[in-house]
Parts: structure tokens; sequence; C-alpha cells
């Protein structure tokens, strides 16, 4: 399902009838790579009912809107409870002496409209203590069904106006939805919003299925079956979930895929002989290429940004660690040089990171370094947690949390990759695996 | 267990029975021409005893069909081979079973290593069973990393249990 959106700045920038005035301190801007950041104090009154009957749409687009910025742990929402006035009109002047008051920074003033199926949804960002519009408003229109990815895209432009950078909240997650006894777990693929709601399925669960791996794109995702018995790589299409596999070297077992950042390249694991290498195989040409050969376990291997080198894992050392060699194969240089294991590197959509698994005396952390293997830092901890995944915008990880005993079950967690914001993703069954996609159009 | 696994049981079981305990056929499981759902009804424990040494029940128990690794470990100890050397002889033996030996390790690891790991399990066991004498062409291999573990404890009692390789027969050609 995709949505289309009309997005209209111009019928709207002359709307806010704001006077040029003095500024008495510096704009508004919350600076993410700053690790001490205090939570910036914003307002969201709930958005303006401009037809009737689109009461309930304006409070749920508004919750939303709040939930996805607070859920950063960047900012703190200032309840409505003490609000000192509401603006009764979209275009009613700002009385920025009343958000002053109670010192929201930031002000985000909304609309709806809702005819027949349709609903429109337009917004302001306001810097309150200059008294400035932050950017131009905006205005997304479609069907009513899609109110949340409405709502999540008036978040992305607030955080966007803030920050300086993109957001990530108007995209998605595909992951394994897991159910039943620890024993006989019956997997499925799903995809969900990236705060959970919204959960499709993919696939039955007749087969056990791994680490599904969103394209770039966005459009297509790689993941492993066991439908045949063996483990396949299987090259899944979002839109019209047409699958089929993905052709390898002869192996008896083809896993843990990913794409390159243009989608049509994909490197995995393949097993021959009980040895495991990294290949390649180019989608449009069907051709495949070793990449390593070492009687050791390679595996895990993830694309830089710019697609000339890859990220991998390797026991050649004796333990599993984290290697980085040239795209078309060559001589590895390790890069983790911590003790313990280390394993799903993945890099960073901004080139800046990779993030990891690692596991050190009996615990599982989520890490960060940087690419040379430098100032590493473990941004979690428990008994079992793995397989990060990286926002479209490179500043939060998702991955699974798995609890203890017979009845341990997984469940997704985001967590900000400089303040260690720690957040539950709430999904109807257990859920691991997830892979963040693109942010959405 | 598969479907040839089972199908293979069925088989073995009728075989036996034809010449031994023919009355314990009723109608409702003899129409089923087909063979589809063909286990429903069938306790096909009774029909292949574990006291007949051609039969998978005898492989699977009295020979033992798996083996126990320790902790990171594909090496096979002195015990596995003793396992191994049983399951080797009993393939000569009944030249018409081929074998998918699966992998498998415990949780204490990235779900992509542990396939991998359980790869190299599973291998190790084939190896020794060519070794042995048995023609490679009838033993595949197959990993599942952690995803199927035998024991769900969290502690080393069950982990020890989950990092195995299971040999499983069924009736076939070679491959």
């Amino acid at each position: 399902m995709m949505l289309r959106f009309l997005i209209l700045l111009a019928a709207l920038a002359l709307g806010g009838a704001l006077a040029p005035q003095a500024r008495a301190q510096e704009p508004l801007r919350l600076v993410l790579d700053n690790p001490v950041l205090e939570p910036l104090p914003f307002a969201v009154p709930t958005f303006i009912v401009e037809t009737a009957g689109a009461e309930t749409l304006a409070a749920d687009i508004a919750r939303v809107v709040a939930e996805d910025l607070t859920g950063t742990g960047l900012f703190r929402q200032i309840p409505q409870s003490s609000f000192i006035s509401t603006p009764a009109t979209f275009s009613d002047p700002v009385a920025f002496a009343d958000w002053r008051a109670i010192n929201a920074q930031a002000l985000v003033v909304g609309a709806v409209t809702q005819e027949g199926g349709q609903v429109a949804v337009k917004f302001r960002v306001y810097d309150v203590f200059s008294g400035q519009e932050m950017g131009q408003g905006m205005q997304f229109a479609g069907s009513a069904d899609g109110w949340r990815r409405m709502a999540h895209k008036v978040a992305d432009e607030v955080y966007s106006r803030i920050t300086g950078e993109t957001g990530y909240f108007d995209s998605r997650v595909v992951f394994v939805a897991e159910t039943g006894p620890k024993d006989d777990r019956a997997k499925r693929l799903a995809i969900m919003d990236y705060d959970g709601a919204n959960v499709q399925y993919l696939t039955d669960s007749g087969a056990i299925v791994l680490a599904p791996r969103f394209s770039p794109q966005g459009d297509r995702v790689l993941y492993t079956s066991y439908e045949t018995g063996f483990p396949r790589i299987n090259v899944l299409e979002v839109g019209s979930l047409a699958r089929q596999q993905l052709g390898t070297a002869p192996g008896n077992m083809a896993f843990s895929p990913r794409f390159s950042r243009d989608g049509q390249q994909v490197i995995y694991s393949l097993s021959t002989d009980g040895n495991t290498d990294i290949w390649r195989t180019d989608l449009a040409t069907g051709q495949h290429a070793q990449l390593t050969r070492a009687p050791s376990i390679e595996t895990a291997p993830s694309f830089s940004p710019d697609g000339s080198r890859i990220v991998f894992e390797s026991d050649r050392s004796g333990t599993p660690q984290l290697y980085i060699m040239s795209a078309d194969g060559g001589e590895p240089r390790r890069i983790s040089s911590g003790d313990g294991r280390y394993g799903t590197p993945v890099w960073s959509p901004r080139g800046d990171y990779i993030a990891f698994t690692k596991q050190l005396g009996g615990r599982f952390h989520i890490g960060v370094m940087r690419t040379d293997g430098s100032a590493e830092r473990l941004l979690t901890a428990s008994r079992l947690d793995e397989g990060p995944t990286w926002a479209p915008n490179g500043r939060v990880i998702m991955f699974f949390r798995e609890t203890e005993g017979e009845q341990g079950t997984a469940s997704l967690y985001s967590v900000d990759i400089l303040r260690g914001t720690l957040r539950r993703v709430p999904t109807p069954s257990g859920a691991s695996d997830p892979s963040w996609g693109p942010l959405l159009r | 267990m598969n479907m040839m696994t089972k199908a293979a049981l069925l088989i073995a079981g009728l075989g036996l029975a034809a010449c031994t305990n023919p009355g314990r056929f009723d109608d409702a499981n003899g129409v089923d021409v087909n063979g589809d759902g063909a286990n429903a009804g069938i306790d096909s424990t009774t029909l292949d005893p574990a006291g007949d040494p051609r039969s998978p029940a005898y492989f699977n128990q009295t020979v033992g069909n798996r083996v126990l690794f320790a902790v990171d470990q594909s090496t096979l100890t002195d015990e596995a081979m003793q396992v191994l050397d049983g399951q080797a002889q009993w393939l000569q033996t009944n030249a018409d079973y081929i074998a998918v030996i699966e992998g498998h390790a415990d949780e204490q690891g990235t779900r992509e290593y542990n396939i991998a790991l359980g790869e190299r399990r599973a291998n190790a066991v084939r190896q020794y069973l060519v070794s042995q004498g048995v023609p490679a062409g009838r033993l595949q291999t197959v990993s599942y990393g952690k995803e199927r573990p035998i024991a769900t404890c969290s502690n080393e009692s069950c982990y020890a249990q989950n990092r195995r390789a299971v040999t499983i027969i069924s009736l076939g050609v070679t491959g």
C-alpha cells in the first residue's frame, strides 16, 4: 500500500502573519552530537478540527506526533493540562507569552480536515522563545487509513527542523514474528510501522524463516527460509509478496544475506563441505563470486554505504571477531580488539559507525565502534541482546532481546546510540531479527 | 520428524508386520490408498520394535542417533566417536538408508554464527562416518543453529543437550 501525499508549501507560507522581530537568542537547535542533551520541552495542542467529525482523528494525530518526539528521549512533552491558552483556529496569531510562561521551547500547531475518506493535516512549528516560525507550514493529504503516516511525517518535519537532521518516524521495520514454545517455535515474516503499529504478515509459519533484510529502497526483503529442508535465501517483493530463491554457487546452505546500497548486489554466507565463506550474487546478471576463502567461519557481511567495503564476522583468530575487506574480497583487516566475541556487524547508513553484538562474560551487548575499531561503546546489556539494525538517519538502533528460561520470548527494543535511551517496541507476539527500512516518501 | 522419515518408518513397519502381526490392521487404516496423512491412528512404535536391529527405532535408540559437543567446539569426543562407529556400521549394513546429519548449537551465540557452527558440527560427523566407510553420497548435512533446541532452560544443563548433531535416517536413493 503506497500512499501518495500532496505536499502544499506555497499556500501556507504566507499565512503565519509573523512580524519580523529582533532575535533575543540563538535560534532553537538540538545538536544531536551532544551526548548530554536535556530533553527539549515542547507543546502539541490537540490539532484544530476544521471539519465536524474529525475530532478523534485530530486528537489521535497530535498524540502520535507527541509520542514520536518523546520516544526519541530528546524531547519532553508539556502536558495539555498546563496550557494557558490554545489556538482556536490555525491562522490565529500565536500567543507566545502563554507558551513561554510554561517553558515550552517548541510549539507544534496543527489542523485536520476530513471529507469522506480523505484527510488533510497541516501544521506549523514555532520557536517559542524567539517568537519565530521554524521553516514553513506544510500540509499532507491522503486517505484516512493513512493517518498514522501523516502524523509520522509531521513528527519527522518537527524533528528535522529542530535537529537539522532527517527524521525516521515514517519508516517501516520487517521482523520475525514468533509464537509457540521455545522448542517448537513458529516463525513468520512480518512488517510494521517503526513504532509497532500496523503489523502485517508476509509469510506463513510453515518453515523456519530467519533474519529478514530490507533493501535500501524498501521494495524488497531478503530472508533465509528452511522451506526446502535446507536454509536458502529468498528475495521477496514487499508490494506483491512474490518471492524467488537467490541463485548461488552449489552449497548446502545459504544464509545471512544483505543488500548493497543500490539494491543490485547481495552478499551472504554459503556453506560447502562444512565450511562457511562469504559470497556475492549480482541480481541483474545472476553471476556470483566468492569473496573469502578460509577454513574458518565467515558470516554476517554488511556493505559500507558507498559500497566499497564489507564488514563481516570471522573466527579465524579462534573467536568470532569483526573484519573489513574490500567489496571484491582480498585480505581483511581485523577491527575489533576488545575482550569477548563480536558478531552481526552492521555499517551505519551515515558511514560513521559499525553496530555489533558482543558477548562478554555470559552477557550480550549491542554496541557501536568507529569503522577503524576505535571508540567502542556498549549501549545495552542483558542475557541475550542481538541483531542490531540502523534507523534510516543512523542515530538509533533497533535490536531484539530474549528473556530467560523455558518461557523465554524475544522482544524488540530501540536505543539512541549517543545517549543510550532504551525503548521497548510493542509487538502483538514475540519478535526478533528486526530490519529497519528507509524513510518513506 | 520430517515427512520422509515418517514415511520410512511406516514402510519399514508395514514390511515387518506383514509376516508377524497382520491382525493389527483395521479397515480404517487399510483404505488410505493415497498415503495422505497415513500416520493418523497408526502406532508405528508397535510395528517397528527397537529390538529389531534393522529398524530405524533400533538406530535411534540403541545405536544412538546423536552426539554432543563442548562449548564452541566441533571436535568429536571419544564417546561421540564410539556412537558414530555404531552409526557407520548400521549404515553399511542397511545400505538402502540415507541420512541427513543435523547440526545444532546452544543459544549462547548469534543466529548467523550458530548456523555456521552447527554446520561445522554436522560436517565433523559426516567426515567421520565417511572415514569409517559410509559412502559420502548417502550423507547430507544441514544446520539449524540455535533454532531447534531440545532442552529449553537457560543454563548449561540444557545448553549441553542442545550442542548436538543428530543423524536422521530415511529410506532413499543415493544422492
